[in-house]
């Protein structure tokens, strides 16, 4: 691995979805935004609904959008482990639009305590979503 | 003895029957080798998990305050049994190996006064474990792997099984599955997942260990936040893991079992044909013998 250099790695459970080779990310942590540059100290942070920018240079080459997760960071490497991914690029703002409109309506129509809580889950996924991309 | 027609009639179904076993099998051969693309795919997803839960759990081992999925909810009472088959038949011993494990498992956690409650993954483990224990079985859930086997639904029967351990109705939790090793050979395992234990993979740790002894992770938030964030998820890839484990056994078992019977039937077709001919020769010679005797009459 060249040296100065962030080794990227987001996975999801049903794929690998990017793995290479980066100077910077910044992820967007629980508790504010983060950057990780080479020989970041390790640390493990679980990951809110937002952008993941990854730069090459001093310029963004990627913008991926996740929906939530946990990030390991050590020296060499940053590993993000996200449920959902989307590329920024690919986002539909009718589609992201549409999916907060059905869970606020799901909100609305929760009986028990575990509907309510997916559907607010949705709703800041959703967004998030929004905000990507506005 | 059967007559010509017979043995004509026999061959041709005989032989329809290995076209069917034959196309089963090369579907099975298809389906298996998507089920373990799917399957290694998987597989980096949950060896991070596993590295970093495995972290957080040795930092919080032994402090009060752990979350109750990783230090169990203290009692031992309740055994949810998640039991994995397929929802067809047709696959040689799969189904009936893990219904006899899952069989053996609850009659010995019986036998020990537990209670015992029944999760099935797959219609065809309900079929055989209904006989013995209908009033243990609470859902099954059906056709998960149609079209596609997808986190989604992994992440369903995850948040369920939460659901009842948070409400206090379960203690302990196990899941039943096939691992696939190879197309010739799957096997039975139990896995238990609430309390969660630390996979203790000895070739995993020996290559991480070398990079993550010296590494002190600083956590954000503090590591019970985390924990109780990651325990979860962890749940429902372990319960996506196995279950992609089991389909891939599935058409695994499936191939192995239509392979053995298309050869069956070529055998069968041979011997038939065998039967087949003898039995017209005999009639040949027959014919001919009650000609030239009544040639010789005359």
């Amino acid at each position: 691995m060249p040296e100065n250099k962030v080794e990227f790695e987001l996975v999801s459970p049903e794929k690998l979805l990017v793995s290479k080779d980066t100077d910077m990310v910044v992820v967007p942590g629980e508790e504010g935004d983060f950057g990780v540059l080479p020989r970041h100290a390790p640390m493990i942070s679980t990951v809110r609904p937002g952008v993941i920018s990854i730069y090459e240079g001093k310029t963004v080459s990627e913008q991926i959008f996740v929906a939530g997760g946990v990030a390991e960071v050590t020296p060499t490497r940053c590993t993000v482990l996200a449920e959902q991914a989307q590329p920024i690029s690919e986002i539909d703002p009718a589609v992201a639009r549409q999916s907060l409109q059905d869970a606020k309506e799901d909100l609305a129509d929760a009986k028990s305590d575990a509907e309510r809580k997916s559907a607010e889950r949705q709703i800041a996924v959703s967004t998030a979503m929004i905000r990507a991309i506005a | 003895m059967a007559s010509l027609k017979d043995l004509r009639n026999r061959i041709s179904s005989v032989k329809s029957t290995q076209k069917i076993t034959s196309a089963m099998k090369m579907v099975a051969a298809a389906k298996l080798r998507r089920a373990q693309e799917q399957a290694e795919a998987s597989r980096p997803y949950a060896e991070r998990m596993d590295r970093m839960l495995g972290s957080l759990a040795d930092s919080v081992a032994g402090k009060a305050g752990a979350p109750a999925l990783l230090a169990g909810s203290g009692k031992d009472d309740v055994h949810l049994i998640i039991v994995g088959t397929a929802d067809r038949g047709l696959c040689g011993g799969f189904n009936s190996s893990i219904a006899r494990e899952s069989r053996r498992q609850i009659t010995a956690l019986k036998a020990a006064g537990k209670t015992v409650k029944v999760l099935c993954v797959g219609r065809k483990g309900r079929d055989q474990l209904r006989r013995d224990f209908s009033d243990l079985i609470i859902d099954t859930i059906e056709d998960i792997a149609k079209p596609a086997l997808k986190f989604d639904s992994a992440q369903a029967i995850s948040d369920r099984v939460i659901a009842m351990f948070d409400a206090g109705e379960i203690d302990v939790c196990t899941i039943v599955y096939a691992e696939f090793k190879s197309v010739i050979s799957q096997i039975v395992t139990s896995q238990q997942l609430i309390p969660f234990v630390a996979s203790a993979k000895e070739e995993d740790e020996a290559k991480a260990g070398a990079e993550n002894d010296k590494l002190v992770y600083d956590y954000e938030p503090e590591e019970e936040k985390i924990l109780a964030d990651l325990l979860p998820r962890n749940l429902a890839v372990q319960i996506y893991k196995a279950l992609l484990e089991n389909n891939a056994s599935e058409q695994g078992a499936r191939m192995s079992a239509m392979d053995s019977a298309t050869r069956n039937a070529g055998d069968m077709i041979n011997n038939l044909n065998r039967v087949y001919n003898r039995t017209r020769q005999a009639v040949i010679t027959n014919e001919l013998i009650e000609i030239i005797s009544a040639k010789e009459a005359m």
